[in-house]
Parts: C-alpha cells; sequence; structure tokens
C-alpha cells in the first residue's frame, strides 16, 4: 500500500506541524553524514547548496562541463509567488486553488498547499542573493501575469527568469564548493544506484572525458534530474536531458508516478524540416500581450498582414472569453491543434498559427503619447513607440526567433505551434520528497508531485526552488536523524562491485553490438512513435500500436544500433545510447500509462473521453488517483493507485470560459 | 525568406585528447539547408562520419537556445561566428553561401586546455566564481524582498551584466586570452546591488588572484571581448572592475 505520509491537521497547519516535530541532526552528526545530489538545475543546486550550509557533506554530480549549464537555465518567463505585492486579491490559498485547478485535479493537495506557502520565501531568498529581478520606477519587483491565473503573481527577469534564478543557487552552491562542504563532479553521469539492506547507499558514475566508473557512498541520495521530455525526440529540453538517473532508480524499486502526463507548451518556433535537432519555446508571458489567431477561411494563402481583422479567428479569445489568451497551457495547446487539423493552420507547413503584438505594439504607443499628452501624432509614430515599449519587455524573445527563422516578428506576426515542453510525470515521492526506495528522494522535475495533469506557467521554477531550498533540509533530517548510527560505507562493499559490473555488462553490450544503425536514427524512431500516438492526442488504438512498435524497435536498438569510438575515452555517441536505450524503455510505460488511464485530464487527452464542446472529460469516480508504476521484468509493471482525497477543494469541471 | 541548399567544406580541428598535438583535417558536406542551425549542419557530418566507420567530431552543445554557454567553436576566426550578439547554436546556415570552406577550432587559451577536438575544460570559470562570485547568504536568512527597494537604473544595469553566460568567448577572442570581461560581469552585477555590498572589496580582491592564478592574460583594452560577447555585455564593466579594485586597495585596512 502506498503511504504518501501526509501528516494528519487541517491542511494549512500540515507543513507548520511536520517541521515543529520532525527529528533534528545536530551539526556535530551533520558532519558525519554523506549525500549525493544527482544534477545541478534549480533544485539540485539550491540542495546541495542549502544542506552544505546545514553542515552535511555533500558530492553534486552533473553531465554537463559546469553545474551552470543544467536546463533549468533555460526557463524564460517567471516563477510565481503568493506575495500579493500588487493588492490584487492573491493569497496562498489562491496560488494553491490555481495549481490544483489548473493541474485538472490531479495533485497532492497537501504537496500543493507547502509549495504556496514557502513560494514567497523563496523570492526574498532569491533577492538577497542577488537575483536582479525586474523593478518598477520605485524599486519595487515588477510583477506579470502567467496562463491559468487571473492575479499578477509572476515574478520576472526579462525572459531570462531561469537564468538569473539558476545562476543565483550556483552561486551560492560554488560558494558551498570554495568552503568544502560540497565536493563538485562535473562531466560525470549517474549511471545506478546503489542499494544495500533496502536503502540508497550511494552509485556507480561514469567520468565522461574518460569513460572510467567511479563508486560513490551517500547515507542519502537525491535524484534532481530534471524531466524525460525528449522522449519525444523534438522538445524544447536540451539536448542532454534525459531520464536515465530516474530510469536507473526505477529499475531498482522507485515507482514511476504518472509517466503520461506531459505538457505540451502551446508556442514553439514550428519545425521547419527533417535536420531539427530541437525545438524553441517562445515564452507564455508573450501571450500577456500577443494575440492568437488564425485566418477564418480554410487554406488561406494570403500573407497574414494581408489578411483584414475582420477574416481573422482569435479563437481562443472566442472560446474562452473570461481566460482569452491566458488560457492554461493544455487548452491553449489543444486549441490550435484544432485549427490546424481543421485546416485553418497558417505558414508552408500548415502546421501553425499566429502570435501577433500588431495590437499590443500600438497600445503601447498610445499610452506613451499619453504620457506626454500630445494629440495628432502620426500611425507610424505611434507604431514606432510602441515597439520600443515592446521591446523592452520581450526582445530578447523576439531577437531569438528572428535568428531561427529569419522573419521579423515586430512586423510579421509570430509563426507558432505546440511543442514538448515538460513533463509532470516523474519518480513517485511521499510528502517528504522521498521515492519507494528508503533514502532516495526525487526532487523539481523529477519527481510527479506538485503539478497533477497540467503545470501552469511559472510554477516550475517555483517547485524546483521550493524543494531545494526549502523542503529537503527539513524532510531529509526526519530520515538522516536515524542514519548517525550507521557509518559510512567502504565502496568495497560487495553491493557496490557488483552494481558495478552490472553497469561495466551494459555498456560493454552496448559498444558490442556494432550494428548499421546510428542511435540518432532511434532516438528519432521512438520520438515518432510518442508524439504520433503519445502525444497532444491519444487513443486506445494508437497507443495499443506504439507499445508493440516500441518493443519492436527496443529488439532493433539491441540488435543494430552503431556506436563509433571506444569505451575508455570521450564518447558522446555512447553517453546518448545509454539514454535512448532508456529512453525506448520509458516510452513503453507512458504508453501504458496513458491506455490504462480511460479519461482525459490536463495534457492527457485521450479522443474518446471528450465533453461535447471538445474540452477534456474526466472522470473522478474511477480515475481520481495517482498511478504509480512498480517495475517488474521487461514489458511488465504493476500499477499501484495512490487515492487523491481532496479535503479543502471540491473538483469541478476545469472552466476557463 | 528564400530558403536554399549548399555544399559546404569544412576544415576541423581534430584533436584526440589533451596531450595530442592535433591538426585539422578536411570534411565536404552536402545539401546543408539554409534553415539548419550551425550544430545542426555538424550533426548531419558526424551522422556521415558514423556511416563511414569514422570518428565523430567532439563539440560541446546543450540548450541549442543561446542561454546555457555550452557551445563554443571557432568560426572562421570568429567565436561563435560571424553574427553579432550570437551564440554557436544559434548561427543559422543562412549566414553561408554555396562552396565555401568553413574553418571550425575551438577556443584557444591555456587555461582552457582542449579536451578533445573542439570540447575545452573551463572549469577555470567555476573556480573563479568560487573565489567569490557570489554574496554570503544562507538559506532562509532571508528578509522580505521588497523591503529594500531597488533603484531601477542600478537593478537593470545588474541584470545586463548579470546576462553573462559564461561560455568564454571573451577568453577565446582576446589576443592575451584574458578573462577580464567575465570576472567584471560579476563584480559588476553584485557590485551594482545593495545586497553584494558587504563583500564587495573582499571580492574583487579574491577574484582578481583566482583569475590571475588561473594563467589568464591581461587586459590590453583592445574590446575584442566585447565584440564577441553573445549577450552584449559591455566593456565598461571592467572600468568598474578596475575602479572597485583601485577602491578596495585604497580602503584596506593593512
Amino acid at each position: 500500500m502506498l503511504d504518501a505520509k501526509i501528516p494528519a491537521g487541517s491542511l494549512d497547519q500540515k507543513w507548520t506541524d511536520y517541521k515543529g516535530h520532525c527529528k533534528l541532526v545536530n551539526p556535530a552528526n551533520k558532519r558525519k553524514l554523506e549525500v549525493i545530489v544527482v544534477g545541478t538545475g534549480l533544485a539540485g543546486a539550491s540542495a546541495a547548496a542549502s544542506l552544505g550550509e546545514l553542515g552535511y557533506k555533500v558530492k553534486v554530480f552533473c553531465f554537463q562541463d559546469s553545474p551552470r549549464r543544467a536546463h533549468s537555465i533555460a526557463a524564460q518567463g517567471g516563477i510565481n509567488a503568493a506575495k500579493n505585492y500588487q493588492n490584487d486579491g492573491d493569497s496562498i490559498f489562491r496560488l494553491f486553488y490555481d495549481t490544483i485547478k489548473g493541474g485538472d485535479y490531479r495533485a497532492r493537495e497537501a504537496n500543493v498547499h507547502r509549495l504556496a506557502e514557502v513560494s514567497g520565501n523563496i523570492i526574498d531568498q532569491c533577492v538577497a542573493q542577488g537575483v536582479p529581478f525586474a523593478r518598477e520606477y520605485g524599486g519595487l519587483l515588477s510583477n506579470r501575469s502567467f496562463g491559468g491565473t487571473q492575479v499578477q503573481r509572476t515574478f520576472y527577469a526579462a525572459g531570462q527568469t531561469g537564468q538569473q534564478l539558476l545562476i543565483g543557487a550556483y552561486q551560492a552552491l560554488e560558494r558551498q564548493i570554495a568552503l568544502g562542504n560540497v565536493k563538485m563532479y562535473n562531466r560525470h553521469e549517474m549511471l545506478e544506484v546503489v542499494i544495500i539492506d533496502e536503502k540508497a547507499r550511494g552509485i556507480i558514475a561514469r567520468d565522461l572525458v574518460n569513460g572510467n566508473l567511479e563508486r560513490h557512498f551517500g547515507h542519502a541520495v537525491l535524484l534532481c534530474t530534471g524531466g524525460y521530455g525528449n522522449v519525444f525526440y523534438l522538445s524544447t529540453n536540451a539536448m542532454g536531458s534525459n531520464v536515465t538517473a530516474a530510469w536507473k532508480a526505477h529499475k531498482k524499486g522507485a515507482f514511476f508516478g504518472n509517466p503520461s502526463f506531459t505538457q505540451i507548451h502551446p508556442t514553439c518556433i514550428p519545425v521547419s524540416g527533417d535536420h531539427q535537432s530541437k525545438l524553441t519555446l517562445m515564452s507564455e508571458s508573450l501571450r500577456n500581450d500577443g494575440r492568437i489567431w488564425v485566418p477564418k477561411k480554410q487554406g488561406e494563402t494570403r500573407k497574414a498582414n494581408e489578411i483584414p481583422e475582420e477574416e481573422r479567428d482569435y479563437y481562443l479569445e472566442r472560446r474562452y472569453p473570461a481566460f482569452g489568451n491566458l488560457v492554461p497551457r493544455d487548452v491553449a495547446s489543444r486549441a490550435a491543434k484544432e485549427r490546424c487539423d481543421a485546416g485553418f493552420g497558417v505558414g508552408t507547413s500548415k502546421q501553425a498559427v499566429y502570435l501577433d503584438f500588431a495590437d499590443a505594439i500600438k497600445r503601447y504607443g498610445k499610452i506613451e503619447i499619453g504620457k506626454e499628452g500630445r494629440e495628432n501624432v502620426s500611425e507610424e509614430e505611434i507604431i514606432a513607440l510602441g515597439k520600443e515599449v515592446v521591446k523592452e519587455k520581450y526582445g530578447n524573445l523576439f531577437d531569438m526567433y528572428e535568428k531561427i527563422t529569419g522573419e521579423n516578428p515586430y512586423e510579421l506576426p509570430m509563426r507558432i505551434y505546440p511543442a514538448v515542453h515538460y513533463t509532470m510525470g516523474g519518480l513517485w515521492v511521499d510528502y517528504e520528497l522521498m521515492t519507494t526506495v528508503k533514502g532516495l528522494y526525487a526532487l523539481g522535475e523529477a519527481n510527479f508531485s506538485d503539478h497533477g495533469a497540467n503545470r501552469l506557467g511559472a510554477s516550475a521554477l517555483m517547485q524546483g526552488l521550493a524543494d531545494g531550498y526549502f523542503v529537503i533540509p527539513y524532510t531529509i533530517g526526519n530520515y538522516l536523524a536515524d542514519e548517525i548510527y550507521n557509518k559510512s560505507i567502504s565502496t568495497d562493499h560487495e553491493a557496490f562491485v557488483t552494481t558495478e559490473k552490472e553497469v561495466s555488462n551494459r555498456i560493454e553490450k552496448l559498444m558490442s553490438i556494432k550494428g548499421n544503425i546510428s542511435v540518432e536514427t532511434f532516438h528519432k524512431r521512438l520520438g515518432k512513435i510518442m508524439w504520433d500516438k503519445c502525444g497532444m492526442a491519444r487513443n486506445a488504438q494508437g497507443l495499443e500500436q506504439a507499445i508493440t512498435e516500441i518493443q519492436q524497435l527496443k529488439k532493433e536498438f539491441w540488435s543494430d544500433v552503431k556506436i563509433p569510438g571506444a569505451i575508455n575515452e570521450f564518447n558522446p555517441e555512447l553517453d546518448k545510447a545509454g539514454r535512448v536505450a532508456d529512453f525506448i524503455e520509458l516510452g513503453e510505460l507512458m504508453c501504458i500509462d496513458a491506455l490504462q488511464r480511460n479519461e482525459s485530464c490536463g495534457g492527457h487527452f485521450r479522443e474518446e473521453y471528450q465533453t461535447n464542446e471538445g474540452e477534456a472529460l474526466r472522470d473522478d469516480s474511477n480515475y481520481m488517483y495517482v498511478s504509480a508504476w512498480e517495475h517488474k521484468q521487461e514489458h511488465t509493471w504493476e500499477l499501484h493507485k495512490e487515492t487523491l482525497n481532496y479535503e479543502v477543494i471540491k473538483p469541478t469541471q476545469r472552466n476557463y470560459k | 525568406m528564400q530558403h536554399y541548399n549548399m555544399n559546404l567544406t569544412l576544415k576541423v580541428w581534430r584533436q584526440k585528447n589533451k596531450e595530442d598535438k592535433g591538426g585539422f583535417q578536411n570534411y565536404q558536406v552536402k545539401d546543408i539547408s539554409s534553415e539548419m542551425s550551425f550544430l545542426e549542419m555538424l550533426d548531419v557530418l558526424n551522422e556521415q562520419l558514423i556511416r563511414d566507420g569514422q570518428d565523430p567530431i567532439a563539440f560541446d552543445h546543450d540548450c541549442r537556445e543561446g542561454i546555457c554557454g555550452m557551445c563554443s567553436l571557432y568560426i572562421n576566426g570568429k567565436p561563435h561566428g560571424d553574427w553579432k550578439a550570437n551564440t554557436t547554436c544559434q548561427l543559422h546556415m543562412r549566414a553561408f553561401k554555396d562552396g565555401e570552406t568553413i574553418v571550425i577550432e575551438p577556443w584557444r587559451a591555456g587555461a582552457f586546455p582542449v579536451v578533445k577536438d573542439l570540447v575545452v575544460d573551463r572549469s577555470a570559470f567555476d573556480r573563479i566564481i568560487q573565489a567569490g562570485g557570489f554574496i554570503s547568504v544562507n538559506t532562509g536568512n532571508a528578509v522580505d524582498g521588497n523591503s529594500l527597494p531597488i533603484n531601477k537604473d542600478a537593478a537593470d544595469a545588474a541584470f545586463a551584466a548579470a546576462m553573462c553566460i559564461g561560455c568564454g568567448a571573451c577568453v577565446a577572442a582576446c589576443k592575451n586570452a584574458s578573462a577580464m570581461l567575465f570576472l567584471s560581469a560579476k563584480v559588476s552585477h553584485l557590485a551594482l546591488l545593495p545586497q553584494g555590498d558587504p563583500e564587495r572589496k573582499s571580492r574583487v580582491f579574491n577574484m582578481v588572484a583566482q583569475m590571475d592564478k588561473e594563467g589568464f592574460g591581461a587586459c590590453t583594452n583592445t574590446g575584442a571581448c566585447e565584440a564577441a560577447c553573445p549577450k552584449e555585455i559591455s566593456i565598461a564593466n571592467i572600468a568598474r572592475l578596475n575602479k572597485e579594485y583601485l577602491f578596495a586597495s585604497i580602503t584596506a585596512e593593512k
């Protein structure tokens, strides 16, 4: 039976009570306890720095050449916090409520409430670290809006909020490294977790420069390894983002929660051809000012600026007047797909819609003129002034768009289309962020916990930092307090030896295949299966086919993959091969999960289950649970269910109209 | 925008490892689309090399959206290629013409040893940050974010400096392989904010000392760093660094 270990008491007192009663470790004992952190994004860097400050002995691993490269750095738009600085009715409860509702009632109340409670502390902490958030002229912090909310609670640093927050956490981490509390391992990849007496006791890592395997002991292991969107091949994730660490943990006993819950982000630059290696996001913040539309005529051939106003369909504003262009991501993505599938798409591929700033430019231009109290100003001048304002707000995003597409978005509307962006699913964790393996934790995007079936914009940064700065420093003590009696275990221990052997056998097997097909080709084929059959819309027949196709792909991979080079050298193709092998196995589980969930909720849209208006149709009486999968053997998993009990919120059909 | 295909000759630096002497090797690529990114063009070449049983070219890259700072490459004699304010991953092939020869080299600096081919070791940058590129505040000690208003101009200037992605193009562009632009961006970012004030003097001393220890060269104000910086970090930050250093020296109590 899955026990989420949710503390008793009223929802708004749970975390306070927990902190008041959890076990503590005294400073002298902290020095003797070793903690391994894998991954240096917002969750990993913040956890490692905070645990180092507390006095634990911390080892940190990342596959990049520096911890500052982790993909949190690419987050653009912002970070939510229930500060109510704008006096617009925000509160901890509102942020909690919006997150649960945005997640289509598939997240755990207690975790989400805690997230909302600590959200304000995150902003304070980051400001103290010197994160240069956007400010108003009075010197106070500025906010903007994101999807799925009606208040302004998003803090930001132009379109580089993730970068600034990560650099803040990275600097805190580097400080701990300088103080000797944390040891950093760059260009290292975790390839296995070592389990002794049913507890996580270390990892096997591979030095990616020389290919050597290393054994590292830890009293606890924290996986902060991000999401698995690259299972789709094309996504907004970094090229190196992968599921390997989480997947190894899964195969060693950690249950995988809601693997099919994937977020497809509505505003990305469309695919331009087969050569495409990744997709680039255009921040959700653009929907504050950009209006999304398609032509009213199917198969329209005129250019965007030749289509008169009355022949444009602003379909989000039409369908969802209350939230308009700022509906949640899953809703906006499906609406774009619906229009394109119906033949209203634009651009050469017809798989795109317009995101248009012409109105915003005029509106801002007029405001500027109004400030100066001028009259009889020409249209050109208004537009020129408006462009300046838009440039200040979104300049870096507009530049990025132009570099990629060669088109100027100040003159022409952007062409955008949904793309895989985030995975709500991940390792199942309890209230303390511990997986089903004792002493093995998962933080940030790597866990399943806070976003239900759909994540709201600007909430990923919030969750990563909440887990690392404000949750794990408390909950890990509750476990490690009982570990003070256990001395560090030598890495000569049999479990380390056999686990390392497992890893080296697998690498040797991969290298010995010497087939004909490159790793990249397999990855692309997997991505196509996943996108076509387990993407924005799914149905039972397609998912069944996908499972068969993936099983076949796995056979082919293990008999025909071609990996150049050798084991004991810098060999990125070998690194990638291991990751793709894990993605293939994960893909199968994602399809199995999507197939068992006979309802639509959030980003999981089963075509068989929709309302007459094409909205997601939940089935709360049968599916109000987290699916937590236990790995049994190849192609076989057992489903465990964590029932979601809503004590405070009454689930209803999500309504953004 | 008109799209076109092109055939190119690539002259690429190959070096097996740190000890190897290394040298250029020529490759031909065909039917490269002008819509590809530069790294996607290298992906095509690598797929071709793997098919032919040769060793693919190693290069660093990750986010491919110009923000992680992992990609590098000296392209036709310029860090990150010819486009202004750009990283290699965002350079697109429409910057090149059919039949062109492109020379691709790693960053060259004593403090950035080559790991393999086009991959270099930039951990010296991490060590410079370790020397003082932070504000010493433990988690949980912060006051309310709005308790200390910060002048918007100062906040904006701090942000402009904090945009540095740590890619190392400034070092690669500099004839002295100086890390002054990188270092000054961090010193400026923190010195411009009231939170950075208490450690202002020790920070600048310690970071400069670490930079020297890593073997980066001196700054002779040629401005090559600013011109190559993908985030347009201003050379004015170096002036601010010098001012900070001077101020700290004069007022040091020793």
